[in-house]
């Protein structure tokens, strides 16, 4: 059973990052004049929404947590709605964090909101796949020794890998290399604001470097997961448990 | 003598800090005097006649004028390499292309066809080859350094004799056209000028073509005398791309077209220079010293024929300040008074006379004013600084004597002197270039061992630090090896130093107090390693936390990077954020927010965190977020770097005499008294809350009274100062006499309220009632008989108890006199009361130092103080009875929220921040800058520093306040229960901070690990400053980035030094009064009677429904052996 929980794992999170992936090549065959740097905006749409569908997909198939007791579809309405909610809510709390943090208050707003909303695919949107609109269930998540299932474990450490991911990609942005990414990191669409130096209130427009550094975390994750808690942990402690 | 030696060994660690940094510091900053004497037309440079039709008289000053006119085009980095003629390629070799060869063809042209009227010369130019050094070089003659002593630093103007200056008090009209620099250093002084900005060094063509569509109409115009124009594009070029960029060749090329166009308007009266002020790297920076950054092209030109020979195969190397003496005495000028460059004696030959004796006798008579203007310089030098080698100037003095006494000689036989001629030029030149070698040793070389020295000595304290901090919390820890091996250490540096003295060997004070420093600290370190660190595995002795350690890290490599340091004011609140954040995830992590069932899981129910929350989850979160919440707002108060290009400082920040809109001045001076009244009133409702304020103690009274003064005085000094221009005339005088006196009287109050505070430091209410304590049997009323047996547990006690009251009471009643209790209030809080009354009556005076809207970030600062006070303590457990730690994370973002406060205050590390205006507060007007100003600036720059130093104690006390919530919260759910049971821990009034007093050993090691906690974050990043700034020494921006940082983290770092040390003190005087305080009213008690009993609660929300508890009688014994039962109600 753990054995294929832990493969299970190994798929999702090789979904979650080729997705990411795919999210870069596949707009370019559509869309005119797609490139991460130059439209960096829709390509953060794109992979924000991909991301979203590959998470609901695996929830859907995988299915880790078995225990919808109620299948009626009053309920399930109710529970998407709220989800829906949540996952709003985690928006706009996100952007409030970032706000606080120091980006701008109305300049720059829907960068600022990009960047809560990709934060928000990343985080809350596995944790509502996973847990559902349950706020408790989060929380105890969170602490130290809430984690029950190899599930929340990963889901655990992908959330808070996400934060860090977030938070480091900020660190690129005072600096004054002009790399042509950095510069489309500042933003083009914003150069009064955000020049070569000043750039630290350009908080938001770090998205490009936070998703790349997010995938890697995900990747990351899925090794370490894998080969450093999962295989040797199934291998030693767990079949002693069982 | 515990408290001393701490006070002590705090007092050496900041030694050792300063003594490193003084080290450091001597050999880094490169500095030297400014003198502003100037040569004049009519005082000749020495004795003896002016030579060659010098009649000192403008036009002819000490030598007549050659040209009456120059154009001087200054080609920034144009590299000697790319001026060079290119040769016709040798056969056989490939010809070398490059976009920067031979793109100057028409100088070339000029150079090979008219080689009598044109020359080429490669300029070395000293470093740093940053434009504005260079410039002031070109102009002055000298060496400028990074701290040109004695100037003025809040605008960069020269103060020194310049070519510039000398030009226009001669009359001459002088236009200017390029770079906006010149405007910062020769502000109005040209009689025409057209600057254009110099930062945007990704905008090649704005500078360039604005001077082109100038030039030729100026120089058709006939307007001037001396025309100088300062082209950037290659410069710029090189920042851009490379040197190696197509974009190079094109550079070049417009500017050999340009050189050609003034050619063909050249007349016969006019010189022409064309000079790179710096060469560039192959990446095409420059600032540095390498050859290639400074290697500068410099070519001269003249209708007329100048040089009586033809150039040699390669052209001559010459230095880039030998510019500055030909130029002066080609124009007819006196050489600039600080000059130390040598004249280009080939162009001092006279053509027309075809004898060369003539010519060669020219060239001396040129090199020996020269000479005499460079003594006379040195000469005024030497008397004034004492950092040039005194042996070498001898040498020069006797060699300069040796030269003009050949050189008289000279002139008056004439005749035959052919051999002495010979020898007069090579004495003087090497007079001269002994000079150059000379101020160059001590004005423009680092001295890389003393910084290495410095750099290790500040490490090994920051090791020393680490150490005894952690040290100090082990249980084991007692002081006395602590001044042991110091005090040694310094004797035995006394004593060498005494040695070295008597044998007549002379030190450098740096170096004394370095050797000082070191001669203790390594005893010290050896003895603490061999007798408590050895035995420990290094593990243990880097005890922090993983994310801080990760933060002080970042904070760390922050330092080394200009762009970082630039943008300091926005990366500290993000690494506070991240802190406070990362506060508030933990809290959660160890489930210390939520009530345990909830993150239990019921089937793995023994995985329960241990312990009750202790804090609600709200009260941390809202914490978190009002912190977050007053750190963006700080932010709003911000001042630009000058590095940052396009950013305005906010408006915020400018004084509100400046607000010209009346109404919105009036709302803004409501919003700063709003302000202030707030202070005042959170800082009276704090008190009141933990009882203080009932006190009737003389520092307490000043609270209620004196604190509300003050703050009138503030307002009424803003209202002055804001609208003095308004005032009526005849109330002129006395607004102006009123906003003087108003801040001396703030000062003064603030003042007189510290002395009471040392004075009077216990801020206790002492209530003596007489009779018994019935107040502590508490009954409820309860009828009817008992039905259950939990009645009967209940009523039984309580019978019994009124009993044994009744027959107390009745006991007493017999005796005549009947038992006296005394009650003595906020006792818990008193070490915290005496440091936040000390912080509020600092922050008044500081706070008039700066301007009115400064008063909310004050308000911020105190309110997130007070949050992150709050939320330490949520996290920080009380261990009694000791050793009380305080943990790195809340010590670091203690420092970080200095820092963070040190920008919002609307300052920054750069010299054209400080706040001068500081210096005329409260000081009468017509005053030069004195040790007062001084003082006062530094006040207004440092102002964070020193409240948060002097505020560090609160980090270790807050906890223990907090305490008082904790229990009181514990005891809130009621009940009848619950009221109506012996409750242990009601009984046991919260102790709050006596436990610290009950454990005067563990107390006395908590403020020092506390101090050298403190001393160690500041003095890493002390640490990262000076090694950042010696390895980027030759970094483009050392001298405007990272050596201004460097200074202002020093002064920083003494400052912090100085309060942190201050406000310890505080704590320990608190201690002290209290200790005695206790040993008074004992006496006094034992004095009125033997039945008496002593009753010390904690805060004032307590005392208000004051339950005292009864204590056996006192007796001088227990005082001996400690005072911990006089407060604690269970003996």
């Amino acid at each position: 059973m753990k054995d294929t929980d832990i493969k299970k794992l190994l798929y999702t999170h090789l979904l979650c990052i080729f997705s990411i992936i795919l999210s870069i090549f596949i707009p370019s065959f559509f869309l005119e004049n797609f490139s991460i740097l130059e439209t960096h905006l829709t390509w953060l749409c794109i992979c924000s929404v991909s991301v979203t569908a590959v998470n609901l997909v695996l929830y859907l198939v995988v299915k880790p947590n078995v225990s919808s007791k109620r299948s009626s579809l009053s309920y399930k309405v109710t529970r998407f709605l709220k989800c829906c909610i949540y996952f709003l809510t985690s928006c706009f709390f996100f952007h409030v964090i970032f706000v606080l943090y120091g980006a701008p208050l109305i300049e720059l707003a829907l960068e600022t909101f990009s960047l809560a909303v990709i934060l928000s695919t990343f985080t809350t949107i596995p944790c509502l796949c996973l847990l559902g609109p349950n706020f408790k269930a989060w929380l105890r998540i969170f602490s130290r020794n809430g984690v029950t299932s190899i599930w929340e474990n990963s889901l655990q450490i992908t959330t808070i890998s996400s934060f860090v991911g977030i938070w480091l990609g900020a660190f690129p942005i005072p600096l004054d290399w002009g790399r042509p990414w950095q510069m489309a990191i500042e933003g083009k669409h914003s150069i009064s604001l955000c020049t070569r130096h000043g750039a630290w209130h350009c908080h938001t427009s770090n998205l490009i470097l936070v998703t790349i550094v997010q995938g890697m975390a995900h990747l990351l994750h899925a090794w370490s997961n894998l080969w450093l808690r999962g295989w040797p942990c199934y291998f030693t402690t767990l079949d002693i448990l069982e | 003598m515990q408290k001393i030696s701490v006070l002590l060994f705090l007092a050496w660690v900041s030694f050792l800090f300063y003594a490193g940094i003084a080290l450091f510091t001597s050999g880094f900053l490169l500095t030297r005097w400014e003198l502003t004497n100037h040569s004049s037309c009519q005082e000749p440079p020495g004795p003896g006649a002016l030579p060659w039709g010098g009649r000192g008289e403008p036009g002819a000053c000490w030598m007549a004028s050659r040209f009456s006119r120059l154009v001087l085009v200054v080609i920034d980095a144009l590299r000697f390499d790319f001026a060079q003629p290119q040769r016709s390629p040798v056969s056989g070799e490939p010809p070398v292309s490059l976009p920067f060869l031979g793109k100057m063809g028409f100088l070339q042209r000029l150079l090979e066809s008219q080689p009598h009227h044109a020359r080429l010369y490669q300029a070395k130019a000293d470093p740093p080859t940053t434009t504005m050094q260079r410039l002031k070089a070109l102009t002055t003659g000298s060496l400028p350094t990074f701290v040109d002593a004695g100037s003025n630093f809040a605008s960069s103007a020269i103060v020194e004799d310049n070519l510039i200056k000398q030009l226009s008090s001669t009359g001459r009209r002088v236009v200017f056209m390029g770079d906006e620099t010149w405007n910062d250093l020769f502000p109005g002084v040209f009689s025409q000028a057209l600057f254009f900005p110099s930062f945007n060094v990704r905008d090649l063509e704005t500078v360039d073509n604005g001077i082109m569509k100038h030039l030729y109409p100026t120089m058709d115009s006939d307007e001037w005398d001396v025309l100088i124009t300062h082209f950037l594009g290659v410069d710029h070029c090189g920042h851009k791309h490379d040197p190696y960029h197509p974009e190079m060749a094109k550079k070049l090329t417009q500017m050999d077209k340009m050189i050609q166009g003034l050619v063909k308007r050249l007349k016969n009266d006019t010189l022409l220079v064309v000079t790179g002020d710096h060469g560039m790297t192959i990446s095409g920076n420059h600032g540095g010293e390498s050859e290639l950054e400074t290697s500068a092209a410099l070519f001269l030109y003249s209708p007329r024929a100048l040089f009586p020979s033809a150039p040699a195969e390669e052209p001559e190397i010459i230095p880039q300040i030998s510019l500055v003496p030909t130029l002066a005495l080609l124009l007819g000028l006196p050489i600039p008074f600080g000059n130390i460059g040598e004249v280009i004696a080939e162009v001092f030959s006279e053509i027309e006379d075809s004898q060369p004796r003539f010519s060669a006798l020219a060239q001396a008579s040129a090199l020996h004013l020269n000479a005499q203007q460079v003594s006379r310089f040195l000469h005024t030098y030497s008397a004034t600084a004492q950092d040039l080698q005194v042996q070498e100037l001898h040498r020069l003095q006797k060699l300069f004597s040796k030269a003009s006494a050949d050189y008289q000689r000279l002139l008056q036989s004439p005749q035959g002197a052919e051999a002495v001629l010979q020898t007069v030029i090579p004495e003087l030149q090497q007079f001269l270039r002994g000079v150059r070698a000379m101020c160059i040793e001590s004005w423009a070389r680092f001295s890389l061992v003393r910084m290495a020295g410095g750099a290790a000595l500040l490490a090994a304290t920051c090791f020393l630090c680490l150490l005894v901090s952690q040290w100090a919390t082990s249980p084991a820890f007692y002081f006395g090896p602590l001044l042991k091996p110091t005090a040694s250490g310094l004797s035995g540096a006394m004593v060498c130093a005494g040695l070295l003295a008597s044998t007549g060997l002379k030190l450098d004070s740096m170096v004394l107090g370095a050797m000082a420093a070191v001669g203790s600290l390594l005893p010290f370190l050896w003895k603490a390693w061999a007798s408590w660190g050895s035995k420990r595995p290094l593990a243990s002795l880097l005890p922090m936390p993983g994310p801080v350690l990760l933060l002080l890290l970042i904070r760390f490599a922050g330092f080394f990077s200009d762009s970082y340091i630039i943008t300091e004011a926005r990366v500290a609140p993000f690494l506070l954020i991240s802190l406070i954040l990362l506060l508030v995830a933990r809290l959660h992590w160890e489930g210390k927010l939520l009530p345990p069932k909830l993150l239990s899981i019921p089937r793995l129910g023994f995985l329960t965190p241990a312990g009750p929350p202790q804090y609600s989850a709200m009260h941390a979160v809202g914490l978190g977020v009002g912190l977050l919440l007053c750190i963006r707002l700080a932010g709003l108060f911000y001042r630009c770097h000058e590095e940052t290009p396009v950013c305005s400082s906010s408006p915020l920040l400018s004084p509100l005499r400046s607000t010209v809109d009346g109404r919105t001045k009036n709302l803004w001076y409501g919003a700063c008294v709003g302000a202030l009244v707030a202070l005042l009133a959170s800082v009276r409702l704090w008190l009141h809350c933990y009882g203080n304020l009932k006190s009737p103690e003389p520092p307490v009274l000043f609270v209620r009274w004196g604190l509300p003064l003050m703050g009138l005085g503030t307002a009424a000094y803003w209202a002055l100062a804001s609208g003095a221009d308004e005032a009526p005339p005849r109330l002129r005088a006395l607004v102006s006499g009123a906003s003087v006196m108003l801040p001396r009287a703030v000062a003064g109050l603030a003042a007189s309220g510290l002395m009471l505070l040392l004075w009077r430091p216990v801020t206790v209410l002492v209530k003596a009632t007489t009779g018994a304590p019935r107040t502590r049997t508490v009954l409820t009323p309860f009828s009817g008989p008992p039905t259950s047996q939990a009645d009967l547990d209940y009523v039984v006690p309580q019978i019994y108890r009124h009993i044994q009251e009744e027959f107390r009471g009745r006991l007493e009643r017999t005796k005549s006199q009947g038992l006296l209790t005394v009650a003595a209030y906020q006792l818990g809080s008193v070490y915290s009361a005496a440091v936040v009354m000390a912080l509020t009556l600092l922050a008044f005076p500081l706070l008039l130092l700066h301007a009115e809207r400064i008063s909310l970030v004050f308000l911020l600062l105190f309110l997130q103080s007070f949050l992150l006070l709050h939320l330490l303590a949520a996290g920080i457990p009380i261990t009694t009875p000791g050793p009380f730690t305080v943990p790195w994370h809340a010590v670091f973002a203690w420092a970080l929220m200095a820092t963070q406060t040190f920008y919002t205050t609307g300052h920054q590390p750069v010299f054209s921040a400080i706040q001068w205006h500081a210096a005329f507060v409260g000081v009468s007007e017509s005053r030069d800058f004195t040790w007062l100003s001084a003082f006062l600036v530094g006040a207004n720059t440092f102002a964070s520093h020193i409240l948060f130093a002097v505020g560090c104690p609160l980090l270790l006390l807050w906890p223990f306040l907090c305490e008082n919530q904790g229990s009181q919260k514990r005891r809130q759910p009621p009940g009848n229960e619950a009221e109506a049971r012996v409750r242990p821990e009601e009984e046991q009034e919260p102790r709050m901070e006596m436990r610290l007093r009950d454990a005067p050993h563990h107390f006395s090691a908590a403020l020092l690990q506390l101090g050298l906690k403190y001393l160690f974050v500041l003095g890493i990043q002390i640490l990262a400053c000076v090694l950042a700034a010696s390895i980027l020494r030759r970094h483009l921006l050392v001298w405007k980035v990272f050596a201004p940082k460097f200074i202002f983290e020093a002064m920083g770092f003494i400052v912090s030094s100085v309060g942190l040390c201050l406000g310890i003190a505080l704590v320990m005087r608190v201690d002290g009064a209290v200790s005695s305080w206790f040993r008074q009213l004992v006496l006094t008690q034992q004095k009125a009677g033997e039945q008496s009993s002593l009753v010390c609660t904690g805060a004032g929300s307590s005392a208000r429904k004051a339950q005292p508890h009864l204590l056996p009688p006192c007796s001088q014994d227990l005082l001996a052996s400690g005072t911990s039962l006089f407060y604690n109600s269970r003996s």
